[in-house]
């Protein structure tokens, strides 16, 4: 995306998707903004992994499914044929829920993405490898381990990696699916400092796993409901003045 | 009930029973194979000797060595690795990797379980049909070889899509999540991970391929060839068929040149088998997930 361009960077319109009979996105539309952190909020089964999952197409390895609606990326349809779907993955990173680092040392999964872009020259790689571990607030930690196999990290510690994988290809967008789920208070803390420091950069989407902690980064928020998006305003907007009486049940604790 | 309390046994007792019993059937298993290596060691090794390894057979295969068989074996043993090897793991990366559940996946995975049915002779006999015959290839290491990978081909793909299936999902999607094709997934991650149980995979099949009689007796084995093969369109002595010579169609045959060609084909196929559990259990301890 060109800088100083604003206006959104990803536009979800009026996506419906449906795993067989199982509706899981009911017309959703909106509009993700550059450089601050969105969130996708609501109680489980809402849809917000399998929208999150839609907007860099990790959906099309799933089999049976049913979309219709568009999703803009940069102003082009990312589902339109003939789409260079590795390169849009480049573009828009994932963390998933468990961390998942790939067999092999932590460098080689640092790497693993740059390496598959054309990136052979070691000096470049290296530096990526310090600049994305910094970035994900690892490099302290592992400086010393780059050639010890990746999972004889600690769980925090590997989810970090995966981040820092992610931000190796630098993408524009990094979709986090409940990237602190399985991580202790002080491993989460860590990820959701340098969430801060990331969104200067880059522009994040999340799903997180407690309503406390959208509270605490959201800049904007989205909230689902079985499938529908029922409330999307900034994130401290939504928190202590939500419109829908769903939403103000859901964060106030009623229910989810 | 059958455990009350006025049986004459109690628990412990009818456990102790039950233990002792299945330990006699396990043991049952074990005999025959450890009378099977003993009595062909013990029968076999006189026959061992430099000359028995090395040199052609002489006065009617009753004197001399088996050489020409031993290296057939291995001969025919490479060209079935050379065409089952390729073929067998393409297939099962297909058939794991991008397949879908369609009428056609499902034809062909009936066919790889029945081709894995079918007797070794009827293979043998297909060969002679096809390689032999039809495409002109003649009695030759390369229509053994390709009947031999035929009947290898059911073990290798149905062992190496499982050690492909076993590679946890999450891998093919966080290598798609980073740019990576789907090719490149499997050539990166996946394949690396499953290659040990493909080669274990590889190895049983061969190992099936380099015993077996019936295949190569119309396609390729020599009755009598006392010279080792110019090329692949040459006939070759092979070990299993050099035993079933030996053992009934040659009168008055010295029992220890049968026993020690046993030896010999055993010892080379359960070398084999040692080879392909010890990459087993070297990749095991290493494995990562």
């Amino acid at each position: 995306m060109v800088s100083g361009k604003m206006g959104p960077i990803v536009r979800i319109e009026s996506v419906s998707y449906a795993y067989g009979d199982r509706q899981v996105l009911k017309g959703v539309t909106l509009d993700v903004q550059p450089k601050a952190i969105t969130i996708f909020l609501g109680p489980a089964s809402g849809g917000k992994t399998t929208l999150l999952r839609l907007v860099n197409r990790l959906n099309d390895l799933v089999d049976g499914t049913r979309m219709t609606g568009r999703i803009l990326f940069d102003g082009q349809d990312i589902y339109a044929p003939g789409t260079d779907v590795p390169s849009l993955r480049r573009r828009v990173g994932m963390v998933f829920a468990l961390p998942l680092p790939l067999p092999g040392t932590v460098r080689e999964n640092i790497v693993y993405g740059p390496k598959l872009a054309g990136i052979r020259n070691k000096g470049r790689l290296e530096e990526i490898t310090v600049r994305s571990l910094s970035q994900a607030a690892l490099w302290d930690e592992v400086k010393d381990r780059l050639d010890a196999p990746a999972n004889s990290l600690s769980g925090g510690q590997q989810q970090r990696l995966c981040i820092a994988r992610s931000l190796a290809l630098e993408p524009e967008v990094l979709l986090l699916d409940e990237p602190t789920s399985g991580l202790d208070p002080i491993s989460t803390a860590k990820v959701e400092h340098s969430l801060f420091e990331l969104k200067r950069q880059y522009t994040i989407v999340m799903v997180p796993h407690s309503v406390q902690q959208a509270a605490r980064v959201a800049d904007h928020a989205a909230f689902f409901l079985m499938g529908e998006l029922i409330e999307y305003r900034a994130g401290t907007e939504l928190f202590t003045a939500p419109r829908d009486r769903r939403t103000e049940d859901y964060v106030t604790g009623r229910f989810g | 009930m059958i455990l009350s309390t006025k049986s004459p046994m109690n628990r412990h007792q009818v456990q102790r029973l039950g233990f002792v019993l299945l330990t006699c059937v396990a043991l049952i298993v074990v005999i025959p194979i450890v009378l099977v290596i003993g009595v062909i060691v013990v029968r076999g090794v006189k026959a061992i000797n430099i000359e028995f390894l090395t040199a052609m057979p002489r006065e009617g295969m009753k004197a001399g060595g088996i050489f020409p068989a031993i290296i057939g074996t291995l001969l025919l043993t490479l060209g079935t690795a050379l065409a089952a090897i390729p073929i067998g793991v393409g297939g099962a990366i297909y058939l794991a990797e991008y397949a879908r559940d369609t009428w056609l996946t499902r034809a062909i995975r009936l066919a790889i379980l029945n081709l894995a049915g079918i007797p070794s002779v009827v293979y043998g006999l297909f060969g002679l049909g096809l390689f032999v015959l039809f495409l002109r290839l003649g009695t030759s290491i390369l229509a053994g070889s390709l009947t031999l990978a035929i009947m290898t081909l059911p073990i290798v793909i149905s062992t190496a899509e499982e050690a492909l299936r076993a590679v946890p999902t999450e891998f093919r999607t966080v290598s798609a999540s980073l740019g990576g094709t789907r090719w490149q997934g499997i050539r990166h991650v996946v394949f690396p991970q499953a290659l040990p149980g493909i080669i274990t995979g590889v190895l049983l099949g061969l190992l099936r391929a380099a015993g077996e009689t019936a295949p190569i007796l119309f396609t390729v084995a020599a009755f009598f060839l006392p010279r080792l093969p110019q090329s692949p369109f040459d006939e070759t002595m092979a070990l299993p068929y050099h035993l079933y010579v030996i053992s009934t169609q040659v009168p008055s045959m010295p029992l220890k040149m049968q026993y020690g060609t046993a030896l010999v084909l055993l010892v080379l196929v359960l070398s084999i088998n040692v080879v392909a559990t010890a990459i087993r259990s070297h990749f095991r301890r290493r494995r990562q997930w």
